[in-house]
């Protein structure tokens, strides 16, 4: 092909294509749970496009923005509900091939050396993501929006000091309002858009100097991988993907026509009201079980409050916290346990999270909250236990 | 005293560091004061009531930073408070629940402020009585100037309140 010499020339494009496509490998001995990264990236995809058919007709203002929602987009536009419809339901899946991604990393020890930068950037775009959706979760203005963005603002004044005063700026008013509205506009339209591309540049980058892990979490040189161990990327990585893919836009398309209702919550198509609050207010699921942390906590809001934020950071601490020398979770039958007993407790908590916090449930947030805690403050003891077995032969 | 040897380059580097140190300061403090709350949303700091329109056994709702706040001028069939009153006989406070935040609303047949939320109820002297609210009613900052009430402004009434622990 004549273009492509000549973009060549120019751009080096075929050496480009070699290094991050058809002479990247992969390692055969993968299973499906590998084929999630190109999931989130897809659904990365469905989020931007259909958030810009979206922004055409949405009026950021206190004003305007729950009618150019509700009426505009929904009954007005042509197909407006589609893209409204498709925005909703991708942000809670992009959630949900998230966690798979993520727990997949954890279970098989990707975030282990050599991998470290990959884990913290993909943990970056983790907390990233889930600014996005909350900065977003207001836009609609719906008593939802509102009441979320009013409770999770408060929360900024127990900071000592300067709590009080951070509040009232990061809402440029003394509730949330108009003001509030914009600027989380830009943030969510513009500003963390923005970085999540960045940095999931630099995560696709990262992962490709040491290569994916695999199921036996033993490394793979290049050269192994080259001949017989692994496959190209592309075309043959991705031909597989491509399957998968399929699969799961029937799943999700499935879901935008039929199932939407389950990201559309009712109480969100009133209008925002600040002298009324909803009964009962909770938050999307995919934050359930962080604020059933939150909520866990019931006899101390300061300690529920410690305890929120380190839960939503403290997993990007794993490659510090877990320094076994064994990676896979297929070889390490004690971390394979406390690893389904912290899954089971995150699908526990975020159950939990959509209850009332009163009575039995409060003791039992509280103590799936301190299980959600005991996994990671046990990594480090079993690592030392594990040195001490490969140390001695196993 | 050893002489550190500064080549030209270095200093002009050091000096455009520094320079360029004070630009990004500047675009900084810049970009964190955009996001202060706007004039006319300052304008709305305090709020002046005049409490002598209120009539006995009436309450009356002012509306101070998106803040509900409830004045109420109490008849002596409520209950009466020795410490948390304004002027004898009114009570002033913020009308949001210290449980979780709701709007409770007076009930003029018990006289007794009633959560919907989650069934919290407070006295006439904004005092919780029942259920789960942990606290009474906030008394937000005010100032008597003659009948009026400023709302946002810490007075001596205010001040002497607040040093008794009785506000929040």
């Amino acid at each position: 092909m004549k273009f492509m010499d000549w973009l060549d020339e120019r751009l080096a494009v075929r050496q480009l294509i070699k290094v991050m496509l058809t002479e990247y490998y992969v390692p055969k001995n993968i299973n499906f749970l590998w084929s999630f990264g190109v999931l989130v990236m897809l659904v990365f995809a469905i989020l931007v496009v259909s958030g810009i058919f979206v922004l055409m007709y949405y009026k950021p203002d206190a004003n305007l923005a729950f009618d150019s929602v509700n009426k505009t987009i929904m009954m007005d536009v042509e197909y407006g509900w589609l893209f409204r419809h498709t925005h909703a339901v991708g942000a809670s899946i992009m959630f949900l091939v998230l966690f798979v991604h993520m727990a997949r990393g954890i279970y098989y020890g990707s975030f282990k050396a050599p991998r470290e930068i990959v884990w913290i950037t993909g943990y970056i775009l983790f907390v990233l993501m889930s600014a996005t959706a909350f900065t977003g979760y207001l836009l609609p203005w719906g008593q939802m929006s509102y009441w979320a963005a009013q409770t999770i603002t408060t929360l900024f004044e127990k900071i000592p000091f300067i709590g009080p005063d951070l509040v009232i700026w990061i809402r440029g008013n003394y509730i949330v309002e108009d003001a509030t509205l914009t600027r989380f506009f830009a943030l969510h339209v513009v500003f963390l858009p923005l970085l999540l591309i960045v940095f999931t540049a630099i995560h696709l980058y990262a992962v490709r100097i040491p290569g994916s892990n695999n199921e036996d979490g033993i490394e793979l040189t290049k050269e192994e991988k080259k001949h017989g161990k692994g496959i190209p990327f592309w075309p043959v990585f991705m031909a597989k993907e491509f399957f998968v893919m399929s699969v799961f836009l029937i799943f999700f398309f499935y879901l935008v026509f039929y199932q939407y209702k389950f990201a559309m919550d009712p109480i969100n198509f009133t209008p925002a009201n600040y002298l009324q609050t909803p009964t009962h207010i909770y938050p999307e699921w995919y934050f359930l079980a962080f604020y059933e942390v939150l909520r866990g906590f019931f006899f101390s809001q300061n300690l529920g409050l410690i305890a929120f934020v380190l839960s939503m950071f403290i997993a990007a601490f794993l490659p510090w916290l877990d320094t076994s020398p064994i990676k896979s979770g297929k070889y390490r039958p004690i971390y394979k346990i406390l690893f389904w007993i912290f899954i089971a407790d995150f699908v526990f908590l975020t159950i939990l999270g959509k209850l009332p916090p009163t009575g039995l449930y409060a003791w039992l947030g509280f103590a799936g909250s301190l299980v959600f805690f005991a996994f990671f403050l046990a990594l480090p003891i079993l690592s030392k236990i594990e040195k001490k077995k490969v140390a001695g032969g196993r | 005293m050893a002489e550190e040897k500064v080549s030209r380059r270095d200093f002009l580097l050091y000096a455009m560091g520094a320079w360029a140190a004070v630009g990004v300061g500047g675009v900084l403090y810049g970009m964190y004061k955009t996001w202060e709350p706007l004039p006319e949303v300052k304008a709305q700091a305090t709020v002046t009531f005049d409490i002598s329109t209120v009539q006995p056994g009436e309450i009356k709702v002012a509306n101070w930073r998106g803040k509900p706040v409830f004045i109420l001028r109490r008849t002596p069939d409520m209950t009466q408070c020795k410490d948390r009153s304004i002027k004898d006989e009114y009570t002033v406070v913020l009308g949001i629940c210290t449980h979780l935040g709701c709007i409770p609303n007076w009930e003029a047949d018990k006289k007794i402020w009633h959560c919907p939320c989650h069934g919290g109820e407070y006295d006439a002297c904004g005092k919780n009585i029942f259920g789960p609210p942990p606290r009474p009613l906030d008394v937000p900052p005010f100032k008597i100037e003659g009948n009026n009430i400023v709302l946002g402004e810490e007075g001596p009434e205010y001040k002497q309140m607040k040093e008794k622990g009785l506000t929040a």
